[in-house]
């Protein structure tokens, strides 16, 4: 790690002052579960850091009839374990019991890991299929206008996630299909069922991040069951291949994990 | 004896320290002064060096030295050396590159150190050795073995032509082919055995320190055979005078074999140490460890099976290439040789085997023993070959097996290895009960309506552990001895400490050991202290690998303890005026036996120290020391079955249940061994079904981080069923085989054979990732 000098304010204002001070060379600090390691291994090098683990306007999960409000400090334990977000949309709970391992899901948030955006990352999958909106400390950004392409976002210069809010569906559910390695998602699927039809999110497969997939999204809409995908196939063209899996066997995931992730969906 | 004796279950006396954060590693290790090393590590697979610049390094806040290999040179500090001289079969000796401990003039693969820089903090060092400007001018590179042998192929040593090194062979040539023209079926397979990243939990460290005062040098160390690093620095890297170099090895963290070998960082440490004139210590950090720690495996093998009509084996022809990676080290040629293709003959009477090894340098880190060390990819080779062969002829893989056993023994097999004992059926049947066998189509069909595909497979390794007769190893090529040393220091209070050339490194000798003294004298293993890993504390030894530290490192305390018990029982004798015949020692006292008479085992200790009443003649005091040298190498063998279900949409593959049916020996403590053998198979499962080591062309390693590195986790692996059968090593005082190795070198055939079977296709590489078998699915459907 490269010498950094620390930060802690104790509010979004303090903080995004904080990063208009420093400029591009501060970086914003939450989780540290991404970053720390990143510049352990000296890939990445900021001047300053600046915690928001001590910024109040981002901690707490609001519950208020179907709508859920996640705070973008909020780690993905709090998540797994808040009886309010389980009650009306376990797959999201579920979904974040399934990030990293305890030590990650205890200080990781979700606030970090959207704005990070990595390729494999789980909520991204659950809020493009949710319609969610991702909240900052400047505007609302609807998911489908939010997740750009490979670790890239709407997010401007100095601008912080907030919040994340979204309508509970109908039904909903997330599948994961791991990584051996890295445990992360090599092909995740979040399923969302609402009366006017079914979003699907997908993450760890596509070659330029988590996405929709709209095929799919038509098939389930006329017929919410594993075997509607049956027919659909997924291009390979679109899909990542890596040491762990080339294209064609993500291609294959993303079809046999949506169709589980119905399953699932279906038996809640 | 008594509750901690041979065979009980005694905790292990270490963990309460490992337990609890107080081992002692190197790392934790300080001296006044000391200062921090970085080292300047080559971003390139293969390039020449043409420039090193370190003017804007030198001025950085903290740097105190910075030093590279010419200057390493020119203080006459040696190449590094692979101590085990094998030759080609045309008797031309193996073709050693140059490996200097900091590059000069070429760096050969990524991770290859150049220059160490030395400053007050870990972090400047790392900061400075960034800032150290190397030029290189790249040079075309190859990864693998198979590639390397090819015409056109980039060179790397220019002492290696063809970047051949050696092209070995063991059996007969000419009856093999004998066997194959009058076999009536021929198995043919071709087998890749992946390579392996080692990933102890401690990486390696090392603290160099020269006194000028005394003109005396220290080195703390994570190895397994802290004599051995001080002999080979000493001797052939020119470091310091052996009489004037202390080597200590504190708690060690793992080391499966890559902490054997002494590594450039330890011998550059020390020289820093004499040249800055601060103490230098360095830790690797896991990025390091993954480029530099010696790789394991690596090779390349088409196999050839001849059967008569009978399907009983006629011959057995092998061609292997071995990857050693860019340089050879430590004992890189023998692991490929004779720690491999003898024991090619598996648990089988074979006529006739023929084995040809050709090993080779590529662009890649040095390949090295790695937890069984050849054993694993000879047991490989023959364990796919016969489960594919049974499965040829369509006859039970179990009955062909048995069909084709060694039942008598002393068994000379074609290949140098004479066993001494075994009773394979014995392991066969335990294990076929385990695994309930017999239920096994029933478990088949019931996955089958889940939408699963069940599978079995199984293997019947045999290994050679108890390394080995120095003699034997001599004739061989070895440049070292194989024999261990003990030295029992009885205490006037009657404590005892053990002081031996073994070394542990998570196996529990403090444990085990101490339970000799229980077994013999009736003492609590607490009154039992075990001294090993400082070169100033123990004479010499040879160290930890090959599960040798108990058939080899047992024994010499055995013998150290039979002298120690004869002179007790001449003290007693003596003073109870009763022969020596008649002494007997049990429960801490020493008897005369069918009478009352008898005397403290503390009492005779102080008696031996205060030598007021000795026999006439006797030197006082109780320590008595010994060196053992192996009579043979010793043969733990047994059935490896794994029960694997394959979910046919995704490849993958969940081990439903795993059983190890082992034939060790005696056991000393079966606690300690049923960990052994877990431990190891949890890394066998790991070779097979998820440790992959890529490179791309560029000989960039891919796999260096376990983001990318698929170590096996618990949820990977079942509740092993594991059972031990006590069939007495001949050549040893306790009968013992040795139990550190089997589960990695039985458990990779046992996997993919069964994934084989589940899935039908034969065609199928470790690590079994679900993409691959995936694949092999779709090829056959
Ligand atoms: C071993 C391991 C396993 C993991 N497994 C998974 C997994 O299975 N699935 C998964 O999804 N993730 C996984 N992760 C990642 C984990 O979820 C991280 O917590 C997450 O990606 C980043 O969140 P963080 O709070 O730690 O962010 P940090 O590491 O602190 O920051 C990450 C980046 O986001 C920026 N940032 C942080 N907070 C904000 C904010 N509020 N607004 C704007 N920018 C911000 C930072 O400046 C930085 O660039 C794993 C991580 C580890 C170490």
């Amino acid at each position: 790690m490269y010498e950094t000098s620390y930060h802690r304010p104790t509010s979004l204002e303090e903080a995004a002052n904080l990063a208009t001070e420093k400029g591009d060379e501060a970086k914003y600090l939450s989780g540290g579960m991404t970053l720390i390691p990143t510049m352990k291994q000296r890939l990445a090098a900021p001047e300053a850091l600046i915690d928001l683990r001590h910024v109040g306007e981002l901690k707490g999960i609001t519950v208020n009839g179907r709508s859920i409000r996640i705070g973008g400090g909020v780690t993905h334990a709090e998540v797994a374990m808040s009886d309010e977000i389980k009650s009306v949309c376990p797959g999201f709970a579920s979904l974040a019991g399934l990030i990293g391992d305890p030590a990650v899901r205890h200080m990781g948030t979700v606030g970090g890991s959207v704005a990070n955006f990595d390729p494999a990352a789980d909520y991204p999958a659950a809020l493009l299929a949710l319609g969610g909106t991702i909240h900052t400390n400047k505007r609302e950004i609807a998911a489908d206008d939010f997740f750009l392409g490979l670790f890239e976002t709407a997010l401007e210069e100095g601008e912080i996630v907030t919040a994340v809010s979204f309508e509970a569906p109908d039904q909903c559910a997330y599948e994961k299909f791991r990584n051996p390695a890295s445990r992360y998602a090599m092909c995740g699927v979040f399923v969302a069922r609402r009366a006017d039809g079914v979003k699907v999110g997908v993450t760890g497969a596509g070659s330029s991040g988590a996405f929709r997939w709209s095929d799919g999204e038509q098939a389930l809409s006329s017929d919410f069951a594993p075997e509607a995908v049956d027919g659909l196939t997924v291009s390979e063209a679109d899909m990542m291949g890596d040491i762990h899996g080339s294209s064609a066997y993500r291609a294959n995931l993303v079809k046999v994990v949506t169709k589980r992730a119905v399953k699932k969906a279906l038996s809640h | 004896m008594g509750v901690e004796g041979i065979g009980a279950k005694v905790l292990r006396k270490e963990d309460r320290r490992f337990i609890t954060g107080r081992g002692r590693y190197v790392d934790d290790m300080s001296v006044p002064g000391m200062k921090y090393a970085a080292f300047v590590r080559s971003p390139h697979a293969h390039a020449k060096i043409t420039g090193i610049d370190t003017s804007s390094a030198e001025g950085m806040p903290g740097v105190i030295g910075i030093l590279n290999g010419q200057q390493l040179q020119g203080d006459g500090i040696g190449n590094l050396i692979c101590g085990w001289a094998v030759s080609s079969k045309d008797g031309t000796p193996m073709k050693m590159g140059a490996w200097p401990a900091l590059a000069v003039g070429t760096v050969r693969h990524v991770g290859q150190a150049v220059a160490i820089v030395v400053a007050e903090t870990q972090l400047q060092a790392r900061d400075a050795a960034e800032a150290v400007m190397v030029d290189y001018e790249e040079l075309p590179v190859v990864t693998t073995a198979v590639d390397a042998l090819k015409e056109g192929a980039p060179q790397l040593h220019p002492e290696a032509p063809g970047n051949l090194i050696f092209d070995w062979e063991l059996g007969d040539k000419a009856a093999t082919d004998a066997a194959f023209s009058k076999a009536a079926h021929v198995t043919k397979i071709h087998i890749h055995n992946n390579r392996l990243v080692p990933n102890p939990m401690e990486p390696r460290a090392a603290l160099g320190h020269y006194d000028p005062a005394e003109d005396h040098y220290t080195c703390w160390t994570t190895s397994q055979n802290p004599h051995v690093a001080r002999l080979v620095m000493s001797a052939f890297y020119n470091v310091a005078p052996e009489h004037k170099l202390r080597v200590i090895a504190p708690d060690v963290g793992g080391g499966f074999g890559s902490k054997i070998y002494i590594y450039p960082e330890e011998i550059v440490c020390l020289w820093a140490s004499k040249r800055t004139g601060v103490p230098v210590k360095w830790t690797s950090d896991r990025s390091e460890a993954f480029l530099t720690d010696a790789h394991g495996r690596d090779h390349e093998t088409d196999v050839e099976l001849a059967l008569d009509a009978d399907n009983k084996i006629l011959g057995l022809r092998v061609g292997t290439i071995a990857n050693l990676g860019a340089y050879m080290s430590l004992f890189s040629s023998s692991v490929p040789t004779y720690l491999y293709a003898t024991l090619l003959s598996g648990q089988y009477d074979i006529p006739a085997i023929h084995a040809n090894v050709k090993t080779v340098y590529t662009n890649t880190v040095p390949v090295d023993a790695y937890r069984g060390a050849g054993r694993p990819e000879a047991t490989y080779v023959v364990e796919r070959t016969m489960e594919t062969a049974a499965r040829e002829l369509g006859i039970s893989p179990a009955e062909f097996r048995r069909k084709n056993f060694i039942r008598s023994f002393p068994h000379q097999t074609p290949v140098i290895m004479a066993y001494d004992a075994g009773d394979f059926d014995a392991t066969l049947n335990a294990g076929m009960e385990a695994a309930d066998v017999a239920g096994f189509e029933a478990r088949r069909e019931e996955a089958k309506s889940r939408g699963k595909l069940r599978g079995l497979g199984m293997s019947c390794y045999i290994e050679a552990c108890g390394i080995a007769p120095s003699k034997a190893v001599g004739s061989l090529g070895a440049g070292v001895g194989l024999w261990e040393s003990a030295e029992v220091r009885v205490n006037p209070v009657g404590t005892i400490e053990i002081l031996t050339g073994s070394h542990s490194h998570g196996q529990g000798h403090e444990t085990t050991f101490a339970q000799l003294v229980a077994e013999r004298f009736g003492l609590p293993v607490d009154n039992v202290q075990i001294v090993h890993g400082d070169t100033d504390k123990v004479q010499f030894g040879m160290g930890t690998y090959g599960s040798r530290s108990g058939a080899v490192g047992m024994s010499a305390i055995v013998k150290a303890l039979d002298k120690v018990e004869a002179k007790a029982k001449k003290i007693a004798a003596h003073v109870l005026e009763a022969d020596e015949g008649d002494i007997v020692i049990e429960n801490g006292e020493v008897k005369v036996a069918g009478t009352d008479k008898k005397l403290g085992w503390h009492e005779v200790c102080l008696g031996a120290y205060t030598a007021h009443n000795l026999p006439d003649g006797m030197e006082p005091g109780l320590k008595e020391g010994a060196f053992y040298d192996p009579t043979n190498f010793t043969f733990p063998a047994g059935c490896y079955i794994c029960e694997v279900e394959v979910d046919p949409e995704t490849g993958t593959t969940e081990i439903i249940q795993f059983v190890a049916a082992d034939d060790f020996g005696r056991v000393i403590n079966p606690m300690i061994v049923e960990g052994q053998v877990h431990g190891g198979l949890a890394q066998g499962i790991g070779q097979a079904l998820l440790e992959g080591t890529h490179y791309d062309d560029a000989g960039q390693l891919l796999t260096a981080s376990y983001m990318d590195y698929a170590m096996p986790r618990a949820w990977d692996l079942p509740n092993f069923k594991v059972s031990t059968n006590e069939t007495l090593c001949p050549g040893n005082p306790l009968g013992m085989k040795g139990c550190g190795e089997a589960g990695a070198i039985g458990s990779p055939p046992a996997v993919i054979n069964a994934i084989t079977d589940a899935i039908g296709n034969n065609d199928l590489t470790m690590p079994a990732t679900p993409e691959k078998v995936w694949k092999a699915l779709n090829a056959v459907a």
